[in-house]
C-alpha cells in the first residue's frame, strides 16, 4: 500500500436555510463519511453552516477556459431576455 | 452529607473528567495522523475545555466559597480530583486515543442525556448543551472504531491491544455511592445502573461491528471516587498547574 | 510565438486586475514560484502549530487554554487551504508533505525559535500574526485566484489571533512585576525574528520585477516590515514595554519609525536548518507523519472493504 493523504473531495456548505449550496473548499478523506466530518470541523469552525455535501474531486466535470468564447458569449447578443430591455409606459403597473 | 455537598462532588467528577480528557486529546495537537484529524481532535478538546469551564464554574458556585472554575481546576492536588481513571490514561497510539474516546463517549452520551431532564436547572441546562456537542464526538470515534477495528491486520491488532488495556477502567464509571444516592433522590442524577445497561447494549454491537473482542477479564480499576488515581494523573496536573501555581495570585 | 501571445494576454488579464484560475494557461515559471511561495505558506502553518502546541496543557487558566486551542485549530485549517489552493497546480499534498520531510521545502525562520514562556504564547500572537497579517493582506491581492481566495478567507479568521496575543501580552504587562518582566522578555527575545520573517532585505532579495508583473508579489520585503514597525511600535508604547533596539527613533519627517542594522547573517543561518529548533520541529513533523502511517492506511482499507461489499 503506498502512503497517501487519501482523496480529496470538494466541499459545499449551506449557510441559512433557503439558500443554495456554497463551493466552500475541499478537504482529505477515505471516503464521504469521514468526509463530511472533516468538511464540518474545517468549514464550519465559525457557525457557517446548516448543512453540508461533498463530492469526489475527481467525479466533477468542468468546462475549459478555451470554451468560453463558444459557451457563453453567444449569449451577450441576446438581451432581451432580461427585463430591463422592455420599455414599458410610466403608470402602468405590476409588470 | 449535605445536598449541597453532594451536587459539589458530583459536579468536581463530571467537570474533572471532561478537564483531563481534554487535556489528553489536548497532547495531540500538531502530531495527529493527518491534519484533518488533528483539527477534529482539537475540535473535541476544545469543546471538553468549554465543558468543564462551565461546570467546574458551577460547582464553585455550588460551593459558595468563593473559589472559581480556575482554582479548582489549577490549585487542587491529585488526591483531590475526581476525574475517572480512563479519562486520565495516557494517549498511547492512535487505537489507545480513540478506544478510550469511544468508551467514554458511550457513557457521556447515556449520562448526560439522563442529566438532561435533571432537576436542577442549571446542570439541566448545561446537559443539553454538552449532549449535542457529545453526539458529534461519538459519530466521529465509533466511525474511528470501524475504521481501525476493521481495516488492516495492524490496526485491528493495535485496537484489540488497546481494548484489553482500557477496558479495566470501565467498571467505575458506574460506581455508586452516597453522592449518587442523594442525588438520585432528589432527581438530580440518574442511577447509573441504568446508563450502564444502556452502555454495555451500545458498546457491545460496536465493538463486534468493528472486528474486536470484548476481553474476557472481569477484573475492575477503581478508585478515582475517593480520588485514588493512576500515577499518571500527577505528572499530567504537574503540566497543567505549573504556570498557574508559579504565580500565586496572578491575572492572566 | 505561440507563447509569447499566451503570455501578452496572461499578463493583460493580470494587469487588468483579473484572477488566474487552476485551468487558465499560465508560463511554467509562476506555477512553481506558486507552488513554492504557496506550500512555505502552508508547511509555515503546520509547523507554527508546533511551538504555540508546546503550551496549549500549560495554559495559565481556562479561558487562555481555550483561546489557545482555538487558535491552534485555526491554523491547522489553514495549512489545510493553503495545501488545497496549492493542490489546484497540480502537485498532490502528499508530494508537498515529503518536500517538507526531507527539508527540500522550507517554513518560515520563526518557528524555529522555541517557546520559553506563557508570555511567549502573547509575543508570538501579537508579533508574529501580526507581521503574518501584514503580509497576508498584501498576499490577498495576489494574481492567483484559489491563493488569494484562501488569504482572504485566512486574514478574516485571524484578526482575532492578533488581538488575543496582544491581550495576553497587556495583562502580563499589568499584572506583577515578574509577570511584566516576563512579558518583556518575550519582547525580547521575539522582536528581531519577528521583523526578520518578513523576508531579507530588499537590496538582497531582488524581487524580480517579473513577480510583481505578475502580482505573485505585491509589496517589497521592507515596504511590509516598516508597515509592520510603524504600527507595532505604538502598541509597545501603550502598554509600557520597550523595543529592544536602541536605534529605534522616529523620523518626523518621514512619518516613519528607523531601526537599528538588523543580524541578517542569523536569518540566514535560521533558514540554513541552523536556528534553535530546526531539527526538533522538522523531526515533530517527520515522527506524527510515521506515526500516522497505519491510521491512514486502516482509512484506505476500510473504505476499499466497504466498496467491494458493496459491489
Amino acid at each position: 500500500m503506498t502512503d497517501t493523504q487519501w482523496p480529496v473531495w470538494e466541499v459545499f456548505v449551506q449557510a441559512n436555510p433557503g439558500i443554495p449550496h456554497k463551493h466552500v473548499g475541499n478537504v482529505h478523506a477515505a471516503d464521504a463519511e469521514m468526509a463530511i466530518q472533516n468538511a464540518r470541523d474545517v468549514y464550519t469552525r465559525r457557525s457557517e453552516g446548516i448543512s453540508i455535501w461533498v463530492v469526489p474531486a475527481n467525479a466533477i466535470s468542468a468546462s475549459s477556459p478555451e470554451d468560453q468564447g463558444s459557451f457563453f458569449e453567444p449569449s451577450n447578443d441576446k438581451p432581451y431576455r432580461h427585463p430591463t430591455f422592455y420599455k414599458i409606459p410610466e403608470g402602468v403597473k405590476y409588470l | 452529607m449535605t445536598i449541597q455537598e453532594a451536587k459539589f462532588q458530583y459536579l468536581l467528577r463530571l467537570g474533572d473528567s471532561s478537564l483531563i480528557i481534554g487535556h489528553r486529546l489536548s497532547e495531540w495537537c500538531g502530531s495527529g495522523p493527518i491534519l484533518e484529524e488533528d483539527i477534529a481532535l482539537i475540535n473535541i478538546a476544545l469543546d471538553f475545555v468549554g465543558n468543564a469551564t462551565a461546570i467546574l464554574g458551577y460547582a464553585a458556585t455550588v460551593e459558595g466559597n468563593g473559589r472559581t472554575e480556575d482554582d479548582l481546576a489549577f490549585l487542587r492536588g491529585e488526591r483531590e480530583f475526581r476525574n475517572l481513571l480512563i479519562t486520565e490514561q495516557p494517549n498511547g497510539d492512535y487505537a489507545a486515543t480513540i478506544t478510550r474516546q469511544f468508551l467514554y463517549d458511550v457513557y457521556t452520551y447515556y449520562l448526560y442525556e439522563a442529566l438532561k431532564s435533571s432537576k436542577d436547572e442549571t446542570i439541566a441546562a448545561l446537559a443539553e448543551k454538552s449532549h449535542k456537542e457529545i453526539t458529534y464526538h461519538l459519530r466521529h470515534t465509533t466511525e474511528w472504531m470501524y475504521r481501525l477495528g476493521d481495516g488492516t491486520a495492524e490496526s485491528h491488532e493495535r485496537m484489540q491491544n488497546a481494548m484489553n488495556d482500557l477496558w479495566m477502567f470501565t467498571g467505575e464509571m458506574f460506581d455508586m455511592d452516597e453522592v449518587d444516592a442523594i442525588l438520585i433522590k432528589e432527581g438530580i442524577a440518574p442511577d447509573l445502573n441504568t446508563i450502564k445497561e444502556k452502555w454495555e447494549a451500545h458498546v457491545k454491537p460496536v465493538i463486534a461491528e468493528a472486528t474486536l473482542q470484548v476481553p474476557s477479564y472481569n477484573f475492575k480499576q477503581k478508585g478515582s471516587r475517593e480520588g485514588k488515581h493512576s500515577e499518571h494523573l500527577g505528572f499530567l496536573l504537574a503540566e497543567m498547574q505549573s504556570v498557574h501555581r508559579s504565580f500565586p495570585g496572578a491575572k492572566w | 510565438m505561440e507563447d509569447e501571445k499566451k503570455i501578452a494576454a496572461f499578463e493583460a488579464k493580470i494587469a487588468a486586475g483579473n484572477k488566474i484560475e487552476p485551468k487558465d494557461w499560465m508560463p511554467e515559471a509562476y506555477r512553481k514560484q506558486l507552488i513554492r511561495m504557496m506550500s512555505q505558506h502552508a508547511h509555515s502553518e503546520i509547523v507554527g502549530m508546533l511551538p504555540e502546541g508546546n503550551w496549549i496543557t500549560r495554559a495559565p487558566n481556562l479561558r487562555r487554554k481555550a483561546i489557545l486551542l482555538a487558535k491552534v485549530q485555526d491554523e491547522a485549517g489553514h495549512g489545510l487551504y493553503l495545501y488545497s489552493a496549492t493542490e489546484t497546480l497540480g502537485i498532490d499534498r502528499t508530494e508537498l508533505l515529503e518536500q517538507l520531510h526531507t527539508g527540500k521545502a522550507k517554513y518560515s525562520s520563526i518557528f524555529n525559535y522555541p517557546t520559553l514562556t506563557w508570555a511567549d504564547i502573547g509575543a508570538i500572537g501579537w508579533l508574529v500574526d501580526g507581521a503574518a497579517i501584514m503580509n497576508q493582506t498584501a498576499l490577498a491581492r495576489g494574481s492567483y485566484g484559489p491563493y488569494s481566495r484562501a488569504m482572504v478567507r485566512i486574514c478574516k479568521e485571524e484578526s482575532f489571533h492578533n488581538r488575543q496575543g496582544y491581550e495576553i501580552m497587556m495583562h502580563l504587562a499589568q499584572g506583577t512585576p515578574e509577570q511584566k518582566a516576563m512579558a518583556q522578555d518575550a519582547l525580547n527575545r521575539w522582536w528581531w525574528p519577528s521583523i526578520m520573517m518578513l523576508g531579507p532585505s530588499d537590496d538582497q532579495s531582488p524581487n524580480s520585477e517579473q513577480l510583481m508583473r505578475w502580482k505573485v508579489k505585491m509589496e517589497s520585503n521592507d515596504a511590509i516590515r516598516q508597515r509592520f514597525i510603524d504600527r507595532t511600535v505604538p502598541q509597545a508604547d501603550f502598554i509600557g514595554l520597550s523595543i529592544p533596539d536602541k536605534d529605534l527613533k522616529f523620523n518626523e519627517a518621514t512619518g516613519h519609525y528607523e531601526h537599528g542594522p538588523i543580524n541578517w547573517e542569523e536569518f540566514f543561518e535560521v533558514i540554513k536548518g541552523n536556528g534553535p529548533c530546526n531539527a526538533k520541529r522538522l523531526k515533530a513533523r517527520t515522527d506524527a507523519d510515521k506515526k500516522g502511517r497505519w491510521v491512514r492506511d486502516a482509512a484506505v482499507a476500510y473504505a476499499e472493504k466497504k466498496k467491494l461489499k458493496a459491489a
